[in-house]
């Protein structure tokens, strides 16, 4: 995968933060993920990619780093439902706020949500998943990308 | 007046109807896809559409086509993640009054409803 696909992400999430969140959010180096390594942080939402790349997008962060930013969309109250809403809300945002550089051939799925620690990513020779890891006022959320670009794709 | 807020997003519907609740809007519904917010334009007769793109069952600019096709003077704004200009550009071809890209704030929301609603 293209180091500026990664940077495109990095971007997408910098900007969530900055808009919804007055920003602080910081992102350490991303790396590869271990093949069958948990990375799951409590609450995750997949993005299916089809079109000019195949693969998945994931972002995955705790309760309670998504309890503190639940205030910053007006929410006063925080429940399990508003977390799974807003973790998929995130990765539709990033997802499609990257067709910005890779343009309309990026298809973005509805997210799927997944709850527990222990989602483990499957990793194969031909996509590599990385690992974006970000910090926003202490609480560690990831973002995960795992594509490729479609065979037909130039 | 009265609003219709389209989202498969849960935070988003209670985040738009946060944002316009200081607004004019005496009734506001909500649709969860592109399938039942056409049902439902044409139940409430809404002045004002708020449209996201990507949606299970039926996408937004799917639902624009033909809630404009029922009722051409129909004022939709798409409200979407989606940040390339075709998708933009193919929402206001399709015959959306506007597009506003998330995430959104309270004021850019508020500023692209006024837009929408101006004579």
């Amino acid at each position: 995968m293209e180091e500026n696909i990664l940077k495109i992400f990095a971007l997408s999430v910098t900007r969530y933060f900055d808009t919804v969140a007055e920003g602080g959010a910081t992102l350490a180096p991303p790396y590869l993920g271990a093949d069958g390594e948990a990375l799951g942080l409590g609450f995750s939402a997949v993005i299916g990619i089809t079109g000019a790349y195949r693969g998945n997008i994931y972002y995955t962060a705790p309760r309670r780093k998504l309890h503190a930013l639940l205030p910053h969309l007006g929410e006063t109250a925080a429940d399990d439902r508003l977390c799974a809403s807003l973790v998929g809300e995130i990765a539709n945002t990033i997802s499609g706020n990257a067709r910005e550089h890779l343009g309309r051939g990026f298809m973005i799925s509805t997210p799927f949500i997944l709850e527990g620690s222990d989602i483990a990513v499957r990793t194969t020779k031909d996509i590599p998943c990385y690992i974006l890891p970000i910090t926003w006022q202490g609480h560690p959320s990831r973002v995960l990308v795992s594509l490729q670009k479609s065979p037909d794709t130039p | 007046m009265k609003l219709l807020i389209v989202d498969d997003s849960l935070i988003m519907r209670r985040a738009i109807e946060r944002c316009v609740s200081t607004h004019r809007f005496e009734e506001i519904r909500v649709a969860i896809n592109g399938r039942q917010a056409v049902e439902e334009f044409a139940r409430f007769r809404p002045d004002l559409v708020t449209m996201d793109i990507t949606m299970p069952e039926m996408d937004g600019l799917t639902a624009v086509e033909l809630i404009l096709k029922t009722n051409p003077r129909a004022i939709i704004l798409v409200v979407s993640a989606l940040a390339d200009k075709a998708t933009a550009v193919e929402a206001i071809k399709r015959g959306a009054s506007g597009f506003l890209l998330k995430p959104i704030t309270i004021e850019s929301i508020q500023e692209a409803l006024e837009d929408a609603i101006a004579p």
